[in-house]
C-alpha cells in the first residue's frame, strides 16, 4: 500500500500541476508533494524491511537510506523551485513552439505547467527506482526517469540546452540499452532477476555469463552514474539545466544508478565474482577521478566546475565500494554527504545565476560584497565538497584513503591523494576568486527571496552535522549495510 | 521447416543490416528498420523453445513488438522526416562504401565473438552472431552519422540487437518487463522525435556535427 502511495502520489501531483489553471496554486503543489513523500517516506522506513508484489517491490535498509536522502533533496529543491517560479516566471524565447501539440496550448503558462508535471514524474519515477527489486523493473524504471527529466534540462530552450538535452537523452539511453542486454544475460543464467533473491542464493550461476553480464550492467547504469568514460552528457546537462534541476540530478539520479550498481555488487559477491566486480569497481573510480581532477582544472564555467565535482564523487563511491572494508562503511556515508552538499551547491549557484548573470567564473567577483549570505555559504560549501573537516566529507574520503593504504593498493592511495590535491587547488581558485575582489555593477541583477536562501542552508547543515556527530543508529545501519557489500 | 523459416529470417536480418549501413537515403534506412522491427517480433514464434510463459503470452507479445518496432515506429519516423524535409543523409563521418566495408568486417568479428562465448545448447549457430552483428550495426550508425535521425534510426538498431540476444540466449521472460521495455522504447523515440523537430527549427539544419558549443576549451 504505501509502495503504491510513494510511486502514484507524485503522478497525481503532476496531473493535478498540468491541468491547473491558477500559477501560484501550480508552484505551491511542488512543496507540497515534497512534503506529504517525505512524510510517506518516513512511515515507510519505520516498517522495512517491506516486500510487496511477490518480490518486485522491495524496501531494504540500502533502499530506504537512498529514498530518505531523495525525499529531503527534493523537499529542498521544490521550495527552491516554488520561490524561484515566483519571482522569475517563464518567458519563451521568440522561436520557441512545440510542434506536436496544437497552437492554442501555447505560451509561458503551459511551458512552466509541462515542467512541473515533469519534475514530480521525475520524483515518481526515481521512487520507482529505488524500490524496485526486480531488475527488469528496475531497467524500466531507470528509462523512465531518462524520459521524465529530459524536458526539465530543456527548460530554457535555445540552442545551447537542445544540444545539452540530445546529447543527454541519446548517451544515457544507449547506455541503458546496454545495461537491457546485461539483465538478459542475468536472466538467462540465472534464471531469476529478483536482486535479493538473487543475492542471498546458494546455487551457483555460470561465473562467464555473470561476468559479462557485470560488465554491461557497469557500463550501462555507469552512464547514468556519470562514471568516466561515459560521463560526456553530465556536464553539458548540468551546466544547460536550471540550478534546482541540476541539484536533483547529482543529487539524486547518479545515487540511483549508484544503487543499482550495489544491488549487482551483492549479486556478483554471492556468486563469488566479487575479485572481479571490485577490480572494476577500481578501474572506473580511479578513472572517474583521473577525468575530473583534469577538467576542473582551469574550469571558467561554474556550473560545469560543480558537474565534474560530481564525476570525482560518484568516481570516489565507486572506488571504495571496490576497495573494501573500512572504505565500504566511507562510501555509504559519503553518498549522503555528497548529495546534500552537491545540492546545496547548485541551489546556490542558482544563486548567483539569478545576480550575475553569466556562469563564467571570471566574471563572477566580489560575491561576499554584493551579497553577505551567498558568499559565506559559498565558501563554506567549497570547504565541505573539497573535504575539509569538520564536513563529512572529510571522513568519507579519509576513510577511503585509509582502506587503500591499509590493503596495500599503494599506486590507487597515491593516485588519490594527488588527484583530490589538484581538484581542491582548481576549485580554490575558482571559489575564492568569486568570493573576494570588488562587486561589478549589476545592472541586470535580478531580484531573489530570502526563500531562495533558506533551502540551501538547510542542506548545507546536514553534512555540517553528520561530520560533527552522528547518532548511534546511523552508524549501525551504515555498519550494517556495509557487512551486506562485503565491508 | 520451421527452423528453416527462422534460419532465413536471420540472414535477412543479417542482409537488412548490411544493407542499412550502406544507404544514403533515409526513407529507405527507415523502411529497413520497419522489416527488421517485423522480425524481429515474429523471431520467438519460430523458435521452438520453451520460454516459460502460456501461448497467448508469446502471441502477444509477438503482436506488440510488430506492432511497435515494425509499424509504429517507423511511421512516426517518417512522418517526422516528411516534416523536418531532409531526404539525404549529409556526407556521414564514414563514407558510404566504407561503411559497408566495415559492417563487413564486424559481422566476421560478430561471428568470431559468438564463438568465444560460452555455448548454449539447442540454439541456431546463426543466432547469436545475428544478435551481436545487428548490435554493432546500430553502434556504427550512431557514431558515423551525422543527421539526428539517423542517429535515431541507429538506437533503434541496438535495441532490436538486444532483443534478439535475448532471443538467442532463450531467456525466460515476463511478460510484463517486455511490454514495459517496449512502452519505455516508444515514449523514448517519440521524445527523439520531437526533439529532432526543435533542432531543426533552431539550427534550420538537423546536422548533429553542428551541436558542439558546450565543450571544455583551453580558455
Amino acid at each position: 500500500m504505501i509502495f503504491a502511495l510513494l510511486i502514484l502520489l507524485p503522478v497525481a501531483a503532476a496531473a493535478i500541476v498540468y491541468l491547473l489553471p491558477s500559477p501560484r496554486w501550480r508552484r505551491r503543489m511542488l512543496p507540497l508533494t515534497g512534503l506529504l513523500h517525505l512524510g510517506l517516506t518516513i512511515t515507510a522506513i519505520r516498517q522495512t524491511p517491506l516486500r510487496s508484489a511477490g518480490g518486485w517491490l522491495l524496501l531494504d535498509p540500502l533502499g530506504a537510506y537512498f529514498l530518505t536522502i531523495m525525499s529531503i533533496l527534493f523537499l529542498a529543491i521544490s521550495w527552491y523551485a516554488w520561490s524561484y517560479f515566483r519571482r522569475q516566471p517563464y518567458h519563451a524565447p521568440n522561436d520557441a513552439h512545440d510542434p506536436f501539440h496544437h497552437p492554442q496550448e501555447h505560451g509561458a503558462r503551459s511551458h512552466e505547467a509541462q515542467f512541473g508535471a515533469a519534475l514530480l514524474l521525475f520524483l515518481s519515477t526515481m521512487t520507482l527506482v529505488i524500490m524496485s527489486n526486480h531488475l527488469g523493473l528496475f531497467w524500466i524504471a531507470m528509462e523512465a526517469t531518462t524520459l521524465a527529466s529530459t524536458p526539465l534540462i530543456y527548460y530554457y530552450q535555445g540552442k545551447t540546452a537542445l544540444e545539452a538535452m540530445w546529447k543527454y537523452l541519446l548517451i544515457c539511453s544507449v547506455g541503458i540499452a546496454l545495461a537491457l542486454l546485461g539483465n538478459l544475460i542475468l536472466q538467462s543464467a540465472a534464471g531469476s532477476l529478483l536482486a535479493d533473491e538473487l543475492a542471498t542464493r546458494h546455487t551457483a550461476i555460470n561465473a562467464q555469463w555473470l561476468k559479462l553480464a557485470v560488465v554491461f550492467f557497469l557500463v550501462g547504469y555507469g552512464t547514468k552514474m556519470g562514471l568516466a568514460p561515459m560521463h560526456s552528457w553530465l556536464p553539458d546537462a548540468h551546466s544547460e539545466a536550471p540550478a534546482f534541476v541540476s541539484a536533483l540530478l547529482s543529487g539524486a539520479l547518479l545515487n540511483c544508478a549508484c544503487l543499482g550498481l550495489l544491488r549487482i555488487y551483492r549479486i556478483g559477491l554471492t556468486a563469488g565474482i566479487g575479485d572481479y566486480c571490485s577490480e572494476l569497481f577500481r578501474c572506473f573510480g580511479v578513472l572517474s577521478l583521473l577525468f575530473a581532477a583534469f577538467f576542473i582544472l582551469g574550469q571558467n564555467d561554474f556550473k560545469r566546475m560543480l558537474a565534474y565535482s560530481s564525476i570525482e564523487h560518484m568516481g570516489l563511491i565507486l572506488l571504495g565500494i571496490g576497495l573494501g572494508g573500512e572504505a565500504v562503511y566511507g562510501s555509504l556515508f559519503h553518498v549522503c554527504n555528497h548529495s546534500f552538499t552537491k545540492g546545496m551547491l547548485f541551489l546556490l549557484a542558482g544563486n548567483l545565476l539569478l545576480i550575475y548573470g553569466t556562469r563564467s567564473i571570471h566574471q563572477v567577483t566580489g560575491l561576499l560584497q554584493t551579497s553577505a549570505a551567498n558568499g559565506i555559504l559559498w565558501l563554506l560549501g567549497f570547504l565541505a565538497i573539497v573535504g575539509m573537516p569538520p564536513f563529512g566529507l572529510f571522513y568519507s574520503e579519509l576513510l577511503i584513503l585509509k582502506s587503500a593504504l591499509a590493503q596495500h593498493h599503494y599506486v590507487i592511495a597515491v593516485l588519490m591523494a594527488v588527484l583530490l590535491g589538484m581538484i581542491f587547488a582548481g576549485m580554490a581558485g575558482a571559489f575564492l576568486k568569486m568570493t573576494q575582489g570588488n562587486a561589478p555593477e549589476l545592472p541586470h541583477r535580478k531580484r531573489y527571496a530570502t526563500w531562495n536562501l533558506l533551502p540551501p542552508a538547510a542542506l548545507g547543515v546536514l553534512p555540517l552535522a553528520a561530520g560533527l556527530y552522528l547518532p548511534p543508529s546511523l552508524t549501525t545501519l551504515f555498519k550494517q549495510l556495509a557487512a551486506q557489500l562485503g565491508g | 521447416m520451421q527452423s528453416d523459416l527462422y534460419t532465413l529470417s536471420l540472414v535477412l536480418l543479417i542482409l537488412i543490416n548490411l544493407l542499412t549501413s550502406g544507404a544514403s537515403r533515409l526513407r529507405y534506412c527507415i523502411n529497413c528498420v520497419a522489416v527488421q522491427g517485423i522480425l524481429v517480433g515474429a523471431l520467438p514464434l519460430l523458435q521452438n523453445s520453451p520460454t516459460g510463459m502460456p501461448e497467448y503470452g508469446e502471441w502477444s507479445l509477438a503482436a506488440a513488438v510488430i506492432l511497435i518496432k515494425g509499424i509504429l515506429l517507423p511511421l512516426l519516423l517518417l512522418h517526422v522526416l516528411r516534416r523536418v524535409e531532409i531526404n539525404r543523409e549529409v556526407e556521414p563521418f564514414i563514407s558510404y562504401n566504407l561503411s559497408l566495408a566495415i559492417s563487413a568486417i564486424l559481422l566476421a568479428a560478430a561471428v568470431l565473438l559468438a564463438r568465444h562465448l560460452p555455448p548454449i545448447t539447442g540454439v541456431n549457430p546463426l543466432a547469436l552472431p545475428t544478435a551481436i552483428f545487428t548490435l554493432f550495426t546500430g553502434l556504427l550508425m550512431l557514431i558515423s552519422r551525422r543527421k539526428a535521425l539517423t542517429q535515431v534510426i541507429g538506437f533503434l538498431m541496438l535495441e532490436n540487437g538486444v532483443f534478439l540476444f535475448g532471443g538467442a540466449l532463450h531467456a525466460p521472460y515476463d511478460l510484463i518487463v517486455e511490454l514495459g521495455v517496449l512502452l519505455d522504447i516508444f515514449v523514448l523515440i517519440f521524445i527523439m522525435s520531437i526533439a529532432v523537430f526543435h533542432i531543426r527549427s533552431e539550427f534550420n539544419h538537423s546536422d548533429t556535427d553542428q551541436l558542439n558549443t558546450l565543450a571544455d576549451r583551453d580558455n
